[in-house]
């Protein structure tokens, strides 16, 4: 049976965020007045995403070792290193985010599938999301809107400031007006790879669900397809299957954007979340390394031993040998080798090696 | 996650670690795992190389209540229907290691190229098609041995297989079984 507890804090936290975002496209459409009305379906399913998306994770960030994580990274950046550790942060961030380059050594293959579909993604929401909100748009000059022969000025506006001007037809407005269409090309390229990846690796056929894995692959197809049919539409059939493109697309954009806090997609969310554990070990070895009781060795920052310490204690995990000493104060080497020997001395003391 | 309908649920791990000798056979067949993408997720190691050559091996134990779950910042290591405690999800891994520091038995890796967790799954990719570990299925001297419980009484009438254990003041429960004396339900570490 379904049971569900209200998390009333992620509550609170999600409302004020979501009332935030209303009041912002209130202020960035200059109370609507430059909200495109053809979006509305779209905004209701973005204010739903923030609503789900904030609520998830304050639920996240309440679990001790997420708060830990999230509450030792600003801790170390505000410290008195913050210069050093700020380098570090953006460093990482553009590495492992923008361009995720930790999964290359994953393969080669995987990292291109991934970071196509990223970068797809990442351009479409930078566009789609200010322009729903009402916090883009888009004018002719009227000045040149009014000569038929003269070269025409389009205008683009953020939260209703004129921010720059270009000229119809020309380079930039080619890439401006198309950058969602790119967007899903590189999203459709980026799922095809994985897509074949999902058929041909035998360990991801084993434990793959479709729920989980091939859902979110199918989704993405679905909007990028859809999404393009609604470009070629207009470009060249004449706009003939205009209403069912828009209809289908809205459709599948929507199931993504309220699906975001429930599914796969969560992990775009919790990503950042790598970047404060550069942070954390960084800061752990400027401070002191642990030494293993049994092998001799450093193995992980004492930060950290003391803070896994801490921490099971809050989760009612008691490693506690005696006043001194704790199970955590052993390596992962050092741990198997305790086992080892307590089995051994069981053995020994039964008279028994084998049997 | 969705698992086939093959896994045989009356087969079960056991290992008994002072018949380990070091052949590192288990090491070699863990990277033919197609779940672990080539990487082993065995350990053999010295116990205490200044004093005897025994080596000691050690898969994941597969906890009833995992630490390795509990202390994850990112929720990305689950537990499936049939007890098997799977590997980190790599979407959500951030490599923080605290499962690697935090397990009682000194099982996950942390595969600093890879920037993720990576841990012994019990090779799911056999398991659940019904098949044995691979790392059972190659060792010579029976340290890893996956079978039914009534086989291994026969083979070892004088051992019992323990599935508790204590860490400190830390009561743990496994689905993994490490053969013991006849006669003892629980082993003590750091007794």
């Amino acid at each position: 049976m379904f049971s569900y507890h209200l998390n009333k804090k992620a509550f609170a936290i999600a409302t004020a965020a979501t009332l935030l975002l209303v009041a912002l496209v209130f202020i960035g459409s200059r109370k609507l007045q430059n909200f495109d009305a053809a979006l509305i379906a779209y905004l209701f399913g973005t204010v739903f995403a923030t609503f789900g998306i904030v609520y998830r994770y304050a639920v996240w960030l309440q679990r001790p070792p997420t708060w830990l994580y999230f509450k030792r990274t600003w801790q170390i950046l505000f410290s008195g290193r913050f210069l050093p550790y700020l380098w570090l942060f953006l460093r990482k961030s553009v590495r492992n985010i923008g361009f995720q380059y930790f999964i290359r050594s994953r393969g080669a293959r995987r990292w291109w599938g991934h970071f196509l579909m990223a970068t797809g993604c990442m351009l479409a929401f930078a566009v789609t999301i200010p322009l729903t909100l009402g916090w883009i748009h888009f004018t002719m000059d009227p000045a040149t809107g009014l000569d038929p022969a003269g070269v025409k000025l389009y205008e683009a506006h953020v939260f209703g400031f004129r921010v720059f001007t270009f000229k119809l037809g020309s380079i930039i407005a080619s890439l401006v007006f198309n950058i969602l269409s790119w967007s899903s090309w590189l999203v459709i390229i980026g799922v095809a790879l994985f897509m074949f990846r999902r058929f041909t690796n035998g360990g991801l056929i084993a434990t793959q669900s479709f729920g989980g894995d091939w859902l979110p692959l199918v989704l993405l197809v679905a909007i990028s397809v859809t999404g393009l049919g609604l470009a070629y539409d207009y470009s060249f059939l004449g706009g003939t299957a205009y209403e069912f493109m828009a209809v289908t697309h809205a459709v599948t954009v929507i199931i993504f954007l309220v699906w975001i806090p429930f599914g796969k997609f969560f992990h775009i969310i919790q990503r950042p979340a790598q970047i404060g554990v550069y942070l954390y070990h960084a800061e752990g070895r400027r401070k002191g390394m642990a030494v293993c009781r049994h092998t001799g060795k450093e193995f992980t920052s004492k930060q950290h031993v003391d803070d896994l310490k801490a921490l099971t204690k809050e989760l009612g995990i008691d490693f506690t040998i005696n006043e001194n000493t704790s199970h955590l104060d052993y390596s992962p080497e050092g741990k198997r080798s305790a086992l080892a020997q307590a089995h051994l001395k069981a053995r020994e003391s039964s008279g028994r090696y084998f049997g | 996650m969705e698992t086939a309908n093959f896994y045989k649920t009356e087969m079960e791990f056991f290992i008994d670690m002072q018949r380990c000798i070091g052949c590192q056979a288990c090491v070699v067949a863990c990277a033919e795992c197609e779940t672990n993408g080539q990487d082993s997720m065995i350990h053999v190691n010295y116990v205490d190389r200044a004093h005897t050559i025994q080596t000691t091996v050690q898969v994941c134990m597969h906890c009833e209540d995992p630490v390795c779950a509990r202390v994850c910042p990112a929720d990305a290591i689950s537990k499936d229907e049939f007890g098997v405690v799977h590997t980190a999800n790599t979407a959500r891994c951030i490599g923080c290691s605290n499962c690697v520091m935090a397990c009682p038995f000194g099982v996950p890796f942390k595969q600093e190229k890879y920037d993720l967790m990576m841990k012994c799954n019990l090779c799911y990719d056999r398991t659940s098609a019904g098949k044995k570990p691979m790392c059972a299925t190659v060792c010579p001297s029976g340290a890893l041995y996956y079978g039914t419980r009534e086989g291994m009484r026969k083979m070892r009438p004088q051992s019992d297989p323990v599935n508790h254990f204590l860490f400190g003041k830390e009561a743990v429960t496994t689905k993994v079984n490490i053969m013991m004396p006849k006669g003892a339900t629980m082993l003590k570490v750091h007794g």
